[in-house]
């Protein structure tokens, strides 16, 4: 609690005890009674009053404070003197409560985003400094220490150790980084030292670049949001005018105006709309923040809003449903050896940049000894021709083979499949291709079960490949052989099938697909951590690279909007109820408080509900 | 140029939302909001204007709440 928090607290409990022993010692009506009652309304509401002074000058006329002050001097008016200290002391409460409660959960997300260095160290004329990570440029050398955070982005140059990574992505396997390795800023150096080569400056440093997310998420407002705070512009007015009417009309025709005072004074206390004003973006903060403890940046209250809608799912392939790197899965050699046969492509591959032949090449655990490669020529499209070791070894693809005539045949396993030929002689084939993600699968079929309607792939692969993959991970629809225009063109075309309510969701790595992500419903960008133009283009990150994170962030948006509706109902319901029984003389102001203040502590702590995701 | 400030001491968030509304009346503003809970003011104006704007929307604070501050750093 804050100084200023626990003084509030210490007048609390003052005018309580003075409350209670007013109750019994004080006379129970006339003067006496009055100035008894005003000195635990005094101890409580002092700076209510002043505030509402205050304002008043400045023309506030529908502030808080002034209609609480203008419901319990009434209220000591009707001669209702316990109600009216006891309304203030409750209001008092209500307010403590509520800016414990924000404090905390705007601590415990600002805990939750707590990634951001304080210092980096760099060695200077031989002395390690420590300094501002805005000081450090592109090139420097900069150290980290075990149990320090990384404070920019950076190539790992010396020095072995694990990396936590969770902050940022919520996986809790440390990863391992050696020489060459790249480090993100942010992540926690769990083990070793490591020198680390800054590759960008700190403004553009991943843990900048997801703090300027977080901290802009409160200002992209959600539809529910708007409509709160323009209802509430209106609320007050209206209960007050109300309160008004309801105490001239009938006193004119029925007399008694007593009984009308004292209930318009119930409309003034709950004529504040705090309750929801508060509790409707608490809870999208909430939301925004246990979705960034598991990795899932959102970057606004409206596109929790959308996500919570999704109808379609649409993923890219290469990146976000398989893991985007090649890898040669099938080797069938004929007349040679295994070894051989790689031996051959990747020395035949050496001089290609292609990724197909990195993949080969990688494959090969020998080093290349480039003295043992002759002649070599690449032919477009087809492959490469080389010599070797004296051996003349074609490698490439199926009209390479017919270009030379060698006979080939094809292959039953899916992927890019490398024919290799030697002396006009078919040597075998190797199949490359990209693995699928382990949970893939699981997360198409966790998609469908929380109720998601349609799931389509869209690939620029081979209609073979993408028709195979949609196959095994159980996706409805594929669209392949794309060009990315094509893609986006695609996306508009499902957008116009899905219901108007529901929304389309597009995934994918961020390379290539920025146009699609700002077409779609929502974006949703996957394994971005350190990709610039993934962050910028999509609605909501996925900072690892699991695809099972896309139910998971459904699940989180349904949860915070359900929160939010049932705040809004439970609040307004209670206040029209109170504000009903209220005219109708059956509500007290006690009941009152409770529509103002409980309804507010309610709301906020089932707000705080969508802080929590487990 | 759109630019974001601290706010010190806002202790209602009815009143932040009551100011978002009037500092987004202010002419030349292009967009404006005020979250309670970051107790952040963010604000887009035309560079030239800007400090002007700034200006007029402390004023607007000020009247909502005295107590509350925009922190220009």
């Amino acid at each position: 609690m804050k100084r200023k928090q626990k003084k509030v607290l210490v007048r609390i409990i003052a005018a309580a005890v003075l409350l209670i022993l007013m109750k019994i010692f004080a006379p129970g009506s006339g003067l006496w009674a009055a100035l008894c009652f005003a000195v635990p309304y005094a101890v409580i509401g002092y700076d209510v009053v002043w505030k509402a002074l205050r304002n008043i000058a400045h023309g506030q006329v529908f502030d808080e404070n002034f209609l609480m002050v203008v419901a319990t001097v009434g209220a000591f008016a009707t001669g209702e003197y316990t109600e009216a200290a006891a309304v203030m002391l409750f209001y008092q409460i209500g307010e403590l409560f509520q800016s414990v409660a924000v404090g905390r959960s705007r601590r415990s997300i600002s805990q939750l985003m707590d990634i951001r260095p304080d210092y980096a160290n760099i060695e200077r004329d031989g002395v390690l400094e420590q300094v501002d990570p805005d000081e450090i440029s592109v090139g420097d050398v900069i150290i980290v220490k075990a149990g320090e955070k990384i404070p920019l982005d950076g190539i790992v140059i010396e020095g072995e150790s694990s990396v936590d990574t969770s902050a940022l992505t919520g996986e809790s396997l440390p990863r391992t980084v050696r020489p060459d390795s790249d480090v993100i800023s942010g992540c926690i150096n769990r083990s070793g030292l490591i020198k680390v080569q800054v590759t960008k400056p700190f403004g553009d440093s991943t843990v900048t670049k997801i703090l300027d997310l977080v901290e802009n998420s409160a200002s992209k407002k959600a539809k529910a949001e708007n409509f709160i705070t323009k209802f509430a512009r209106y609320y007050t007015p209206a209960v007050v005018f109300a309160a008004l009417a309801l105490f001239v009309i009938p006193s004119l025709i029925t007399g008694g105006w007593m009984t009308w005072l004292h209930r318009a004074l119930i409309f003034l206390v709950i004529s504040c709309p705090c309750a929801l004003v508060i509790s409707v973006p608490l809870s999208f903060f909430g939301g925004i923040g246990g979705a960034g403890r598991q990795g899932i940046l959102v970057k606004g209250g409206n596109y929790l809003e959308v996500l919570a809608k999704t109808e379609t799912v649409v993923f890219d392939k290469t990146g976000t449903l398989t893991k985007g790197v090649f890898n040669v899965t099938v080797i069938h050699p004929e007349r040679i050896s295994e070894e051989r046969l790689i031996e051959l492509a990747a020395y035949a591959e050496s001089y290609s940049v292609h990724p197909i032949a990195k993949s080969i090449t990688d494959a090969c655990n020998a080093d290349i000894d480039r003295s043992r490669i002759g002649a070599c020529e690449e032919a477009a499209g087809r492959g490469v021709q080389a010599v070797i070791d004296g051996l003349d070894v074609c490698v490439g693809n199926d009209k390479l083979m017919d270009d030379i005539g060698v006979k080939w045949h094809p292959c039953h396993h899916v992927g890019t499949t490398v024919h290799v030929a030697v002396n006009g002689e078919y040597a075998g084939h190797l199949v490359i291709s990209d693995e699928l993600k382990e949970t893939s699968k699981a997360a198409v079929g966790r998609l469908r079960e929380i109720g998601v309607k349609k799931t389509v792939m869209l690939t620029g692969d081979s209609r073979e490949v993408g028709e195979d993959t949609a196959k095994a991970l159980g996706i409805d629809e594929a669209f392949t052989q794309l060009l990315p225009a094509d893609k986006v063109a695609r996306v508009e075309e499902l957008l116009e099938q899905k219901s108007r309510k529901g929304a389309l969701a597009f995934v994918g790595d961020g390379i290539n697909d920025a146009p699609v992500l700002s077409r779609a419903d929502i974006g949703i960008a996957m394994g971005a951590i350190g990709s610039d133009a993934a962050i910028e283009a999509a609605d909501i990150v996925l900072m690892d690279d699991d695809p099972l994170k896309l139910a998971k962030a459904i699940q989180i948006a349904r949860r915070t909007l359900r929160i939010v509706y049932q705040n809004i109902v439970f609040a307004l319901g209670v206040k029209f109820a109170v504000l009903i029984l209220g005219a109708l003389g059956f509500a007290s102001m006690w009941a009152a408080v409770f529509a103002d203040v409980g309804v507010a502590v309610i709301a906020i702590l089932n707000a705080m509900r969508a802080l929590r995701t487990e | 140029m759109k630019k974001s400030f601290e706010l010190d001491e806002l202790d209602c968030a009815n009143c932040g939302a009551k100011m978002e509304a009037a500092i987004k009346k202010i002419d030349g503003v292009e967009d404006c909001t005020v979250s309670f809970l970051t107790q952040k003011l963010t604000l887009t104006a035309p560079d030239d204007r800007f400090d002007d704007i700034l200006k007029q929307a402390k004023k607007i604070c000020k009247k909502i709440e005295p107590d509350c501050e925009i922190i220009v750093k």
